[in-house]
């Protein structure tokens, strides 16, 4: 619920500054390792846009998936869960470059 | 997260009084190459029909060149607005701010997390006791609801206070800070911030510590990291607590440790008991360092290098 009122401000903020009268969608970028379920978080966000310039606006979401850097092949891998091991030789030498993103990304507006 | 567990704010209160809040800060932009800085943007928007209508500069109205390429009768133009902001970004200004406040009144501050019930509140009892005056100590009592907690550890002498998040499942950036105002702690002394027992959502609220201690108690299950791994990967140390009860419990410790650091290769593991004292002799050695390494830090420090100011990195937390 926290999270959907961090968008819901992200999302004011930016209606306000750009003069937007109406808020119609949202997309979101959600990275697969990251602890947010999309769908629970939708219905946050409609809960917490009643009322606001931002009722009724769609959340869409673009899910990210985790990718990795393995110190040992010394290349991108990708990765399945947080503390999963390097797919292709084992190691547990990894450091995350992508997949724990919570991000809004671009939303539409009406002036 | 809270989305999940439906939790919310808007019920804070720091013993008793309601928080408030306002945020006066500037937007902090974060761009595709990862950097962040922030301005203010006072713009002023004139909506005359022709920025409806999109205009060429020749005064005349041109009703397709807006965005939609398009003009419906009494339909506006849609148009898309590139944003790029993480969501906890609004806390992780307020970690931000913390955490340069801290560092320069070297004050070393720790983020206790654990499920509730792992004996975290026995466990600072115990610490600040053991330390006996060796450090003063500070305490940020974190729970739905009572004032108990804050309670035992002034018992104690220390000084504390409760944040009651109502039906929030975590503490975050902004409660804290104004706990730390409330509360100033001295400089140079140790801050033990007790956050509301849970496994998941405090794992992404950076509160401004410089680091999480995650307690797991042998009286759980030892795949406990394996099924919350946030948390255990955000933690720089976890402690292993209860470990006087290991003779009567089915407790494979081999087990946990092992859990712990595939979630966490680098997490360090101190086997304590808050009850026998077991453990503690490590455990009151890695605060004294971390809060030694915190003073340093403070002495080293410029001054103007280390003053906040919106969107610039503050100086490197210790050992973090």
């Amino acid at each position: 619920m926290s999270l959907a009122e961090g968008v819901l401000q992200i999302v004011e903020d930016t209606a306000k500054r750009e003069g937007a009268r109406r808020v119609s969608l949202v997309v979101l970028e959600i990275g697969k390792l990251s602890s947010v379920v999309p769908e629970a978080l939708s219905f946050c966000f409609e809960a917490v846009t009643r009322g606001s310039v931002a009722e009724g606006a769609r959340l869409e979401w673009v899910e990210l998936p985790g990718q990795a850097y393995c110190m040992q092949c010394e290349q991108a891998v990708p990765l399945e869960a947080v503390y999963a091991p390097c797919p292709q030789c084992g190691s547990g030498q990894l450091q995350l470059i992508q997949g724990n993103e919570m991000r809004v990304k671009e939303m539409q507006i009406e002036q | 997260m809270c989305n999940v567990c439906g939790c919310g704010s808007g019920e804070i209160r720091i013993e008793g009084v309601a928080a408030g809040h306002a945020d006066l800060r500037p937007t902090v932009h974060r761009h595709a190459d990862g950097s962040v800085h922030a301005h203010d943007h006072p713009h002023d928007h004139d909506h005359s029909p022709a920025q409806i209508a999109g205009s060429d500069g020749s005064g005349d109205l041109h009703f397709g060149h807006g965005p939609a390429h398009a003009h419906a009768p009494g339909l506006s133009q849609a148009r898309m607005v590139q944003i790029e902001q993480d969501i906890l970004s609004k806390n992780d200004r307020y970690a931000k701010a913390n955490r340069a406040g801290l560092q320069q009144r070297g004050i070393f501050a720790i983020n206790l997390v654990s499920s509730p019930g792992s004996g975290k509140t026995t466990l600072l009892v115990r610490t600040i006791e053991a330390l006996n005056g060796a450090l003063t100590t500070t305490v940020i009592e974190g729970d739905q609801q009572t004032t108990n907690d804050a309670e035992r550890i002034r018992a104690t002498g220390a000084r504390a206070i409760q944040i009651n998040t109502g039906k929030g499942c975590h503490l975050d950036a902004q409660m804290v800070g104004d706990a730390i105002e409330r509360l100033d702690p001295p400089e140079d002394s140790l801050l033990l911030i007790e956050n509301v027992g849970n496994l998941v959502c405090p794992a992404s609220f950076d509160l401004g510590e410089a680091h999480k201690v995650a307690i797991l108690s042998v009286t759980e299950g030892e795949d406990k990291p394996l099924k919350y791994p946030d948390m255990f990967r955000a933690a720089d140390l976890m402690l292993l607590n209860k470990v006087d009860l290991l003779p009567y419990l089915n407790f494979n410790v081999e087990q946990a440790l092992a859990a712990a650091l595939q979630v966490n290769p680098r997490l360090r593991v101190i086997q304590v008991s808050a009850t026998t004292g077991a453990g503690f002799d490590d455990w009151l050695a890695w605060l004294r360092q971390g809060s030694a390494a915190a003073r340093r830090q403070r002495v080293h420090a410029d001054p103007d290098k280390t003053t906040y100011s919106a969107g610039r990195e503050p100086a490197v937390a210790a050992q973090s």
